[in-house]
């Protein structure tokens, strides 16, 4: 047995002694036992630095550092750095502080990590130079990648501890239109607790008397389930329930949009990929539910994997589900495709692969269910699509939907990877088995094997222009491996398709995309949806093209550039809104400021001559919201509440990106109040409406309509019932910050919401927005109500040596409509930037036949701190007339130039076209020495 | 999913020997535990049933200059080394390494001890203690015991030492006029993310004369060797392109590299072990007329 022993150390100062068994590791102990969950377990394996504390002044990991290692030591963790004044009021640690001011704050799941990581830093280094901070905070991830404002809220930090000087503000250029509230600079309503520790993810719950869930996961990418035999599993002391296909009496499927994903794979069914559930198990402990896992004897007889979108096309492929393996043949036609090539003077195609990506998401992903005592399914997870979880739960249950409840926690970033159900319905099953809590809580491993990921895909681009670069056809073919389930592939694969010439003006276009099961973990939803893709491709096209033509790359997407007129090639008329140029002035302009004349020539560094720096180009544009027919709409409601303070409430997700901050600036500006009196409500299916998924940069578009539709009507509704009650004109009320002026007098909002609340009226609007109607793919006219648009510069450097690439400087314009949220909207953009610098340059989720190589954060890098370049952002605003406040989708649209800018770059730097994602150095270096045998 | 029934910390070597006498089999030494922790939690290495901690023993934490010598602990955190005066002045290569091993965090905990008892073929600090020509203090029942460090390998991942050794202690001869040594390495973070060269040279020069040298490349072989064909090249030449260009010809016809899946293919790996080399060569070379 597991011995366990007391150990004694101290925690935040305080003395403490606590039980430990043998092989329990320090950030067991810190959250589970001793409720400090502000220390956060991302990877269980010493790469992510999530969990990292100081012990007796250093650094350390807490994940593999054996608890009875602490005894007599000093452990300081994220909730011991603020002090509490004598009044009680918490006084924030100078990093604490300028966090949160720099907008350092996104999802937050790797604060307290990165504020334990800067705290050691300072503590040996009051004054720590860039190269410094970047040093020390190389393995403390953050996807959200806040880099930038990280390092200067250190810089900040260190200025006010050594020098006493104030906390700066960043640096962030305000709305061009900025309304009293919206356009504005403001500090995350949610910043203060993740700066604390305070901040609740779902793993941070615990129960009386919960208990711990595992799955069974196939781990064989294709084969026939010939036995289950969960009898020793079930035999084990402290094991509560072990699940099989056989124990689901209703739907056995769940799925977005196609319900083709088993919830167990059944004996006598087929294993689609390595991550399918096979049995669920509930125990006592995690670890005896593991134990229980591994003891669960599976049969299974394997088949050959399809592994490849292109072989699964070939009529003789095994098929992976009965329908075959095409989910979707996506067209878009438009002109005459051959009559366009004809009339071409040049013609070039090429070919390019896009690999898969995992969103790797600092938090796992974790669910916890339970019966409520009126016989409800509670759920409580961080999760992208809130009603659509409730649905899905429901029917496996064999409930009505509103017999569940998904209550939505904190997430700890998800960027796409938390659409799909994960662990929402296994929980759920167990909690109904046992009658006890359930916790799930995928480990690392586990949520690489199991979520969907980017697609991969292969994107055939042939283009045909004048001579002097006007384009005349575009022709595509994409294969997109969508993997062993549907998830959302007919939605990416389409965005894909859609996006697949570019944002160009083109008059023949033909685009095919073969969206195909395989034996691959599933692909779905991932920033960027499918665009990503499409965009590398195009991108290194047209510099292809612009290089055999002889024609200035940027003045080649001038001259296509989508404007407004422009009809796109599905035969949408853009009536407004289409800053593309600008985008492509702003970052041409910033480009020859910076560069100097030539900045696509290869500039060799004349100490180090192995090293030579070139500027690469780019240009995207990406849909907002649902589009192609969907019926996109998003619900929210406001109430003033009885202490004065306006309630906006919406099921729609924060996921890190400022979701509430846009709501609640939104609503303050309608309703004309300041921050303190807005608060947000998001995800909890019986108190917030339907605020749909929160996907394709869709929510503040639809779901800040929707507040600031249900604040106006609010507004009108209280002036109406205030005229009457006070019996006054209602020109004579007007809504100021924390009250109302009714006449000469100004009435507090708790004392109006109490006096309304009196007369029987709850002061509460519910409004469901309902965006502009849009066409299916096929038909013509508005497939999209908005498109928003980018343009970059990226700087390599390439070693020609040994093939490595480094970004030193990205020059972005993005045309967002209307930045409501600055702040936020500049955590977007240099995260974006990140994101993109790492699906180039390091990013590989590797498969061999089917099984995954690349299982663990260690060996599938996401970029550290270290590959921040120098980043210059501007922000264009071509309002569209129905966003709020004319604002436009920016989720994604910041990440898609960033690939082809770099790729194009490393051309112009070394003369290697890239073809296949992520840049190799390898081939980089092989490419350079095929040069030197032809020279 | 008991990974160990117990972990104890050992304060004396006498301690440590009685903890691994009182039971049967099953007992595993820990050093700084960063490797181990995770290859034990992974299921990739099978637990012992008794985890002995080693850092608390004094003699593994000594830091210092004797008798013309630099002794490090073997059990002295990595960060500490990284940043220590003394092992910059004596031992410039076993700085560079040791400052990136793992990441800042790790660093605090793991040690030179767990990187040379965990034997793999290309760890990081080990690969610079082989350049130095270290020396292994090794504590045993019988006494005490000395052995060159690449006497301490039996093949990958697998230690020479006995289950009754501790490595007290690394030796390194005191850094003389016209020596100097320099660390390199480079990863390729498209494969798997691991580092897939690395290289650790120690040289003594005069003036322009090369009298002596020693190459290590990781990983070039089951267990470390030396480039002994490599040194030769250079040993009592005079530096210059062509001596350094028939270091170049031996390293592509004598250094056994090769491929791993998703790390890289022994052709790149030939291709940049040339490059790491000139730069790793200037660099202890530079190092070496200073001194």
């Amino acid at each position: 047995m597991n011995k366990t022993s007391q150990i004694q150390f101290i925690v935040n100062g305080k003395q403490v002694a606590v039980e430990v068994a043998a092989s329990e590791m320090l950030s067991d102990v810190l959250r589970y036992k001793l409720g400090l969950t502000g220390t956060k377990i991302g990877c269980n394996e010493s790469e992510c630095g999530a969990c990292t504390v100081v012990i007796d002044g250093q650094t350390v990991l807490s994940c593999s550092y054996p608890a009875a290692k602490a005894n007599g030591k000093n452990v300081l963790t994220i909730e011991g750095l603020a002090a509490e004044d004598e009044n009680g009021d918490i006084k924030l640690h100078p990093l604490q502080e300028a966090f949160i001011e720099q907008g350092a704050v996104q999802c937050g799941f790797c604060i307290p990590g990165q504020i334990m990581t800067s705290y050691a830093l300072l503590q040996h280094n009051a004054n720590p130079e860039v190269i410094e901070i970047k040093e020390a905070l190389k393995d403390t991830l953050c996807r959200c990648a806040g880099y930038p404002s990280i390092i200067s809220a250190i810089q900040s930090a260190s200025e006010k501890q050594c020098c006493g000087h104030a906390i700066e503000k960043p640096h962030v250029q305000e709305a061009r239109d900025a309304g009293h509230m919206v356009g504005k600079s403001h500090i995350r309503p949610d910043a203060m607790l993740k700066v604390t520790g305070k901040a609740i993810y779902s793993d941070d719950i615990q129960f009386e008397n919960m208990a711990h869930a595992r799955v069974k996961r196939a781990m064989v990418p294709f084969a026939i389930v010939e036995e289950i035999d969960i009898s020793k599993a079930l035999a084990m002391p402290g094991v509560l329930a072990v699940l099989t296909a056989a124990d689901l009496p209703f739907e056995k499927n769940h799925g977005l949009v196609i319900k083709d994903w088993p919830v167990m794979v059944a004996v006598g069914d087929k294993v689609r990929y390595v991550g399918d559930a096979l049995a669920i198990v509930a125990a006592e402990t995690r670890e005896i539910a593991t134990e229980a896992m591994q003891a669960i004897d599976v049969k299974m007889r394997r088949l050959d994997p399809v592994t490849n979108p292109v072989s699964a096309y070939q009529d003789d492929a095994p098929k992976i589900h009965s329908s075959g393996n095409l989910l979707k043949h996506i067209k878009v036609r438009k002109g005459d495709i051959d009559a366009g090539f004809s009339a071409s003077n040049v013609v070039m195609e090429n070919t390019f692969f896009t690999n898969r990506n995992d969103h790797a998401f600092l938090e796992p992903e974790c669910s916890i269910a339970r019966l409520t005592s009126d016989g409800r399914m509670e759920i409580y997870v961080g999760s992208q699509i809130p009603y659509d979880d409730r649905a899905q739960v429901a029917q496996v249950l064999g409930v009505p939907d509103e017999k569940v409840r998904i209550i939505g926690q904190l997430i700890g970033g998800g960027f796409g990877g938390k659409e799909d159900v994960a662990g929402q319905i296994h929980a759920a099953l167990l909690a109904k088995a046992t009658g006890r809590p359930v916790k799930l809580l995928f480990d690392r491993q586990e949520s690489l094997l199991v979520h969907p990921k980017r697609h991969a895909t292969q994107i055939t681009v042939k283009l045909g222009s004048d001579l002097e670069g006007n384009l005349i056809a575009a022709q595509t073919t994409l294969y997109g491996d969508t993997g062993a389930y549907a998830s959302l592939g007919d939605k990416v694969m389409t965005r894909a398709t859609t996006h697949s010439s570019g944002p160009y003006e083109i008059d023949n276009v033909r685009a095919d995309c073969y969206a195909m099961y395989t034996n691959n973990p599933p692909a779905g939803a991932f920033r960027g949806f499918g665009v990503h893709q499409s965009g590398f491709a195009v991108e290194s096209m047209m510099d292809e093209l612009a290089e055999r033509l002889n024609v200035d790359p940027i003045k080649l997407r001038k001259m296509n550039a989508l404007k407004v007129g422009s009809v796109t090639n599905t035969g949408q008329l853009l009536r407004e809104s289409v800053g593309l140029s600008e985008c492509i002035q702003k970052v041409e302009d910033a480009l020859y400021e910076i560069a100097g004349d030539n900045p696509f020539a290869a500039d060799q560094d004349p100490e180090n001559p192995e090293l030579v720096r070139s500027w690469g180009f780019a240009v995207a544009y990406k849909n907002t919201g649902l589009g192609g027919g969907a019926h996109d709409k998003a619900g929210a409601e406001i109430e003033l509440l009885p202490n004065g303070i306006f309630e906006v409430r919406s099921a729609s997700a924060e996921l890190g990106q400022g979701l509430p901050t846009v709501l609640q600036l939104t609503a303050a500006e309608e309703l004309k109040q300041g921050l303190e009196n807005i608060q947000v409500l998001l995800s909890d299916t019986d108190l917030t409406p339907d605020g749909g998924p929160t996907t394709a940069s869709r929510q503040t578009y639809v779901t800040g309509n929707a507040v600031r539709y249900a604040s106006k009507a609010l507004y009108q509704s209280m002036v109406s019932e205030l005229s009457e009650s006070y019996d006054i004109s209602p020109d004579k009320i007007e809504f100021k910050e924390g009250c109302v002026q009714i006449g000469t007098k100004c009435i507090s909002l708790a004392e109006i919401s109490r006096k309304l609340r009196e007369e029987g009226l709850i002061p509460k609007v519910l409004y469901v927005y309902e965006a502009p109607e849009t066409k299916p793919l096929g038909e013509g006219g508005d497939m999209h109500v908005a498109f928003s648009f980018a343009a970059q510069a990226a700087q390599v450097e390439v070693n020609r040596a040994t093939g490595e690439v480094a970004v030193l400087h990205v020059i972005a314009a993005n045309d967002v409509g209307f930045a409501i949220n600055p702040l936020g909207l500049k955590g977007q953009v240099e995260g974006g930037i990140l994101m993109g610098i790492g699906h180039a340059l390091t990013e590989n989720f590797i498969m061999n036949e089917g099984e995954v190589v690349t299982d663990r954060l260690a060996s599938y890098r996401i970029p550290s701190i270290t590959y921040t370049p120098e980043i210059t952002s501007f922000i264009v605003e071509h309002p569209t007339a129905d966003g709020p406040f004319g604002a436009k989708g920016v989720g994604e649209i910041v990440l898609i130039p960033t690939v082809p800018a770099i790729t194009n770059a490393v051309y112009n730097a070394v003369g290697v076209r890239v073809i296949a994602l992520p840049v190799d150095q390898e081939f980089v270096l092989s490419e350079i020495n095929k040069q030197k045998i032809i020279a | 999913m008991t990974i160990w029934k117990e972990y104890l910390l050992a304060n004396s070597i006498e301690q440590a020997f009685e903890l691994l006498d009182s039971v049967d089999d099953s007992t595993c030494w820990v050093g700084g535990g960063s490797d181990l922790m995770l290859e034990v939690q992974q299921g990739r290495r099978k637990p012992a049933d008794r985890m002995v901690d080693l850092n608390s023993i004094p003699q593994l934490g000594v830091l210092e200059l004797q008798d013309g010598c630099l002794l490090i602990g073997a059990g002295v955190p990595v960060s500490k080394i990284a940043s220590s005066p003394i092992v910059k002045e004596h031992a410039q290569a076993v700085v560079e390494a040791t400052r990136l091993i793992g990441g800042p965090q790790v660093r605090n905990v793991a040690t030179l001890g767990g990187n040379v008892a965990h034997a793999l073929p290309a760890a990081d600090g080990m690969i610079s203690l082989v350049a130095m020509d270290a020396i292994a203090i090794i504590a045993q029942k019988a006494g005490m015991d000395e052995q060159p460090i690449l006497k301490l390998f039996k093949g990958p991942g697998i230690t020479m030492l006995e289950k009754n050794q501790i490595i007290l202690q690394f030796r390194i001869k005191q850094r003389e006029k016209g020596e100097g040594s320099a660390f390199q390495r480079i990863m390729r973070p498209q494969g798997v993310a691991l580092p897939i060269l690395n290289l650790a040279i120690w040289v003594k020069r005069d003036k322009e004369m090369v009298l002596d040298l020693r190459v290590v490349f990781g990983p070039s072989g089951p267990v470390p060797t030396r480039a002994s064909f490599v040194e030769a090249a250079l040993r009592g030449k005079l530096m210059s392109q062509d001596a350094i260009n028939e270091a170049l010809a031996a390293i592509t016809a004598t250094v056994n590299f090769r491929t791993s899946k998703n790390r890289a293919t022994a052709e790149y790996r030939h291709q940049i072990a040339r490059q790491l080399f000139v730069k790793t060569l200037a660099s202890a070379w530079e190092r070496a007329e200073s001194a």
